[in-house]
């Protein structure tokens, strides 16, 4: 089958000793930073970006895919022990996962989180090479009015798990598009909002952006509310389930890999839509839903198993259609375009080793990552003693060493500042980063192709309701706005987030 | 006069419309072009357009939708934290002051001024651990950025 012989060429890139090593770096890097509350996925992969500027395209984007599902399985440790997540899409674990360590059975929580995340890792895996295929000889039929449908679907879907009101969401994407085209425009060479200043001629970096508005922000913001963390269930004594529990949870686990799974494809989804999604399932199909709450193992073995499904899944659209669907994939683009590789379905085509490389790779790093979080576990709870205080001026200083080797100018370092300063000022008004990002990448993307689609049709702007497939992907992206606008799920999508805070 | 009782979507509002407004009047500089020829200024005057209305319609609208006040800002964290990410680019490469390049401070003093200062934020801050960790820090970051990933960073005072 055409398949196994797509899979043998990744396992060939990913088995070689020098990727193996990478694939082991991002899995250490990323269940170290999920277990750290206070840095996550989007802020690690922007201060680990220079340092990949040397590596081969495949061992560098390895080694960043391993940091977001490695972020997966080390959340869970944060929000079982200490309840509160080491990720945001390990909030929902708290609620079982913490009653579970309080009531002794903090060795089960981990493992059936663990895994469930590695038998959600390899499902997935094998999803996104199946899926991989199919999709993106569809999206090698894409003209470029298709592209801009795409793309205004994938920003919309960003504001679906964006905090507050929906019109403060979109203004996010829409000054993200803007801050994304500063700099010279490809077409006529006009420096574009430079303000004289010849860095911003080359445009704003992603780095910049990503680590000011997601590392530095959160910082401050944790300085400020200076609260008190706690480490209880620290007595970690069997890391394995009872066969009662091993019955219990399993279901869980092949519903939640079912749901992140189909989740993590669709625009706006990921790790995060995926937990929450899944323990609202939980919850709904359970004979008694009284006992969530109170250290059920399906409200831990579920969202868990999801999570790292829709890490992974997410991948697709990036992969296949060249668009990123979440802050973290948005990294990814810019790592890919670091490396002079255009995201798109022609990746698979032109650079097959580079595509089935990543694919396989992800699974070799969820096989490691199972052995990293178990029984290493006592390793990452000793790292969860070191208090904040000493912690964060560390991040600080590998996030500024990270921004300024970008390109050795201390200009960066400023620009960081300036959007650390922007971060907190947004987190104060209730504005998500997330759909920012998403539309900074996506800036320059959508310019050109809103320019070649209109250039084709002369002008004419119903070209994008006349092409079927442009019309069906705009379609989709007004009925999940008003599907975010109808009162009845903005209800619920409020609840979520509140119940994932307290 | 009305009364703004959602404080943090009127100010976000302000903030969306000034970036539009800035949009616009910058980009005006830009050839606009027509719809099937775009100059450089056609998409910014696009999306300075959106981010005006969008932004208008939110501080219009925080007139009469109800919110929660403004949370309370400390500065402190703040200023100290960017600060002194700040101070370290401009200490690990100082810019030109008159046309004369001064040297760098090196990696290693810019590691122990970022860290001390930085952890001067919080407030169970311990001067005597900081101390210890800024030291363990730029041993770290020697070993690691200059020596391990050879990333292009002096040292030690005075080098470029």
């Amino acid at each position: 089958m055409d398949l196994l012989g797509h899979l043998a060429t990744g396992f060939g890139v990913a088995l070689t000793p020098y990727n193996l090593l990478y694939a082991l770096a991002g899995a250490l890097v990323g269940t170290l930073i999920g277990v750290l509350p206070g840095i996550g996925p989007v802020a690690t992969i922007a201060m680990l970006l220079p340092i990949t500027y040397g590596m081969p395209p495949v061992s560098a984007l390895i080694m960043l895919a391993g940091i977001y599902y490695g972020a997966q399985y080390g959340g869970s440790t944060t929000s079982i022990l200490l309840n509160m997540p080491g990720e945001t899409s390990s909030a929902v674990t708290c609620l079982d996962g913490y009653q579970m360590a309080r009531k002794g059975q903090a060795g089960a929580a981990l493992a059936v989180a663990a895994l469930g995340s590695f038998f959600a890792g390899c499902v997935s895996t094998v999803f996104v090479a199946t899926v991989a295929i199919p999709l993106s000889e569809l999206a090698l039929k894409f003209g470029p009015a298709e592209y801009c449908s795409l793309m205004t679907l994938g920003l919309i879907g960003s504001v679906v798990l964006a905090h507050g009101s929906l019109l403060k969401a979109i203004a996010m994407v829409v000054l993200g598009l803007l801050l994304g085209i500063v700099g010279t425009d490809v077409n006529s060479g006009t420096a574009r909002f430079a303000f004289g200043i010849p860095q911003l001629i080359d445009g704003i970096g992603i780095v910049s952006v990503a680590m000011g508005l997601f590392g530095f922000a959160e910082i401050i913001a944790n300085l400020e509310s200076d609260e008190k963390r706690e480490l209880i269930g620290a007595k970690v004594r069997t890391l394995w389930l009872s066969k009662e529990q091993f019955k219990e949870a399993w279901p869980a686990v092949l519903r939640g890999t079912g749901l992140g799974s189909m989740l993590g494809v669709l625009p706006g989804g990921g790790a995060l839509l995926a937990s929450f999604a899944s323990y609202a399932v939980e919850k709904k199909i359970a004979s008694d839903p009284s006992r969530f709450g109170k250290g059920a193992i399906q409200g831990v073995a579920g969202p868990e198993s999801a999570n790292n499904a829709g890490a992974q899944t997410s991948f697709i659209p990036l992969l296949t259609l060249g668009i990123p669907e979440n802050a973290v994939m948005a990294m990814m683009v810019g790592a890919m375009t670091i490396h002079n590789i255009q995201p798109g379905p022609q990746v698979m085509t032109s650079n097959p080793a580079l595509f089935w490389g990543l694919v396989t790779s992800m699974w070799v790093g969820n096989l490691m990552l199972v052995v990293l979080n178990l029984p290493l576990i006592g390793i990452w709870i000793k790292l969860l003693q070191v208090p904040y205080r000493v912690l964060y001026p560390a991040i600080l200083l590998f996030c500024s060493i990270g921004v300024y080797t970008v390109s050795n100018e201390p200009f960066d370092v400023i620009q960081t500042a300036v959007f650390g300063a922007l971060g907190i000022l947004f987190l104060k008004l209730e504005c998500e980063p997330a759909p920012l990002l998403l539309g900074f990448v996506l800036g320059p993307m959508m310019e050109e192709n809103l320019r070649r689609a209109l250039l084709l049709s002369r002008g004419d702007p119903t070209v994008f309701v006349t092409r079927p497939i442009s019309l069906g992907l705009l379609l989709a992206a007004v009925a999940l706005l008003v599907l975010i606008a109808l009162p009845n799920l903005r209800k619920t999508r409020e609840e979520a987030f509140v119940e994932a805070e307290t | 006069m009305a009364r703004i009782r959602h404080p943090k979507d009127f100010i976000a509002g302000l903030i969306f419309v000034a970036f539009g407004v800035t949009a616009i009047v910058v980009g005006s500089n830009y050839t606009l072009g027509t719809a099937a020829r775009m100059g450089p200024g056609y998409f910014p005057r696009v999306l300075g357009t959106l981010l005006i209305l969008l932004g208008g319609a939110l501080s219009v609208r925080s007139l009469w939708l109800q919110g929660s006040p403004l949370p309370s800002w400390r500065w402190r964290p703040t200023l100290v934290v960017l600060g002194s990410v700040v101070l370290f680019g401009l200490c690990i490469a100082p810019p030109r002051v008159f046309g004369v390049a001064l040297p760098s401070l090196g990696l290693v003093l810019s590691t122990v001024i970022l860290i001390m200062l930085s952890s001067s934020a919080s407030t169970e801050f311990r001067p005597r651990e900081a101390m210890v960790s800024s030291v363990l820090l730029a041993a770290l970051a020697v070993g690691v950025f200059v020596i391990g990933l050879k990333l292009q960073l002096p040292i030690w005072p005075g080098q470029r």
